[in-house]
């Protein structure tokens, strides 16, 4: 049902969808930046230690990981929180273009946690295709640039699982966010009286 | 056999609160319904008819009063048993269909069962025998969009008839019809009561119900004008089709 649902307002679905690619794919993309960088700091070759100081990134001596500047994690925790609102929006109009179907719902005897669960339901397979889909783009635009900066050596030495904890990181927090995002809303719906639904004319 | 009363409004008033006034919409309802009658509410628009309605629908609560469904006062459920009480005693067709436009008309039939927790297998079954019921035989795979409008109030019949309600309430179910259609609708409704034993209660201004109704209640002005039962009736309606 969530599916069909989806499928009846694709486009704006893609829009809710898309605003979590990006955010998730920039988080995808710095993440395994970062891991790819410690990948090449860790392997110890002096070629690809030049290569980082020369792309700008502050080696101190004898560390084994780059973390993120703070200021590069400002901006991803604030991508995140733009798309947060983002979603928010998108759902509450979502819910309120609902509203009669709503309201028919309760007249017919739904429980408020069913009707929290056709949002929940919807939002988690929103949040499920875009995760995955800005987690590998990311991810994919990650490496390009790691071998378009450093060289085609660099294959050699990718941290795979590294790599792939970082998509999984970057696809849970993607659907927490759908979650998150759908939370107010779905609650909103659910506590609707069915009259006051009945009343708003079409 | 006595006769049992399955609802019972006693000295109902409603007052909305607009702000700056309070309109008090019904002053004061007294009302039994019998079980297995098909009652007409009467009235202009305004009268506070769909107020009334919404009352024994349990979708709204009386300022002052009580209204008992199956000598049941709904003012004292919780939303879980009201929902229940929607859900298994009371069959709702609208003005409007309100069919859920992204689901089939089989889809739309079985949503209640789904509420109330029949098994998907039993909930297809059902649904499809009262497809069939309502004249939709082949229809079941259809979006409302698909439908005609006589054929969308049909599936909303079958839809309130899901869950073998004892009350079905009919807020204007031919507004949106034309007459034919409307008179299609309004005999399938009798139809249904009358093999069914279900209570049907419907708030309408068209004149074509009386012909059915067992019981008419007028309403005006938030007050019950006159209850007429269907002997004394015959006499008026020559005067009043034209």
């Amino acid at each position: 049902m969530s599916y069909k649902s989806i499928r009846a307002r694709f486009f704006r679905s893609l829009i809710t969808t898309l605003t979590l690619v990006l955010a998730v794919s920039f988080l995808a993309f710095s993440q395994i930046s970062i891991d790819i960088a410690d990948a090449m700091l860790v392997s110890g070759d002096p070629v690809f230690q030049r290569s980082l100081l020369q792309s700008g990134y502050d080696i101190l001596p004898d560390s084994t990981s780059l973390a993120a500047s703070p200021k590069q994690r400002w901006i991803v925790v604030l991508s995140l929180l733009v798309c947060v609102v983002g979603i928010i929006n998108a759902q509450l109009m979502s819910v309120t273009e609902r509203f009669r179907e709503i309201g028919t719902m309760k007249c017919l005897g739904a429980l408020d946690r069913f009707i929290v669960r056709i949002f929940v339901m919807e939002a988690s397979i929103q949040g499920f295709a875009g995760s995955v889909a800005g987690a590998f783009l990311g991810g994919t635009a990650a490496c390009m640039g790691a071998i378009f900066r450093f060289g085609t050596d660099i294959t050699t030495i990718l941290p795979w699982s590294g790599l792939f904890t970082s998509l999984i990181i970057a696809i849970a927090t993607g659907m927490l966010l759908s979650l998150l995002g759908v939370l107010y809303p779905a609650i909103m719906a659910a506590r609707m009286q069915p009259v006051e639904a009945m009343r708003v004319e079409q | 056999m006595t006769k049992k009363q399955i609802v019972r409004v006693t000295d109902v008033t409603k007052d909305f609160d607009l702000g700056k006034i309070v309109v008090n919409v019904l002053k004061g309802i007294d009302l039994e319904i019998e079980t297995g009658k098909y009652v007409s509410i009467m009235g202009p628009s305004g009268s506070g008819k769909s107020t009334l309605f919404n009352m024994i629908g349990g979708l709204d609560k009386p300022t002052t009063g009580k209204v008992f469904i199956d000598e049941v006062d709904i003012a004292q459920l919780d939303a879980y048993e009201l929902a229940w009480l929607r859900c298994r005693k009371i069959g709702y067709i609208f003005q409007t269909f309100n069919l859920i436009p992204v689901m089939t008309a089989l889809e739309n039939v079985t949503l209640p069962m789904t509420f109330a927790g029949t098994p998907g297998e039993a909930a297809v079954s059902r649904g499809m025998e009262l497809l069939v019921q309502v004249g939709l035989e082949g229809r079941h795979g259809h979006k409302p969009a698909e439908l005609s409008g006589g054929q969308q109030q049909r599936v909303a019949v079958a839809r309130a008839l899901a869950n073998s309600p004892s009350i079905i309430l009919a807020d204007e179910p031919t507004g949106n019809l034309d007459l034919k259609t409307g008179e299609e609708i309004i005999s399938l409704l009798k139809e249904m009561s009358e093999e069914q034993g279900v209570t049907v209660i419907s708030a309408t201004h068209d004149y074509k119900m009386l012909n059915v109704s067992d019981q008419v209640i007028w309403i005006r002005d938030g007050r019950v004008d006159k209850i007429q039962d269907r002997d004394e009736l015959e006499i008026h309606t020559g005067g009043m089709s034209s």
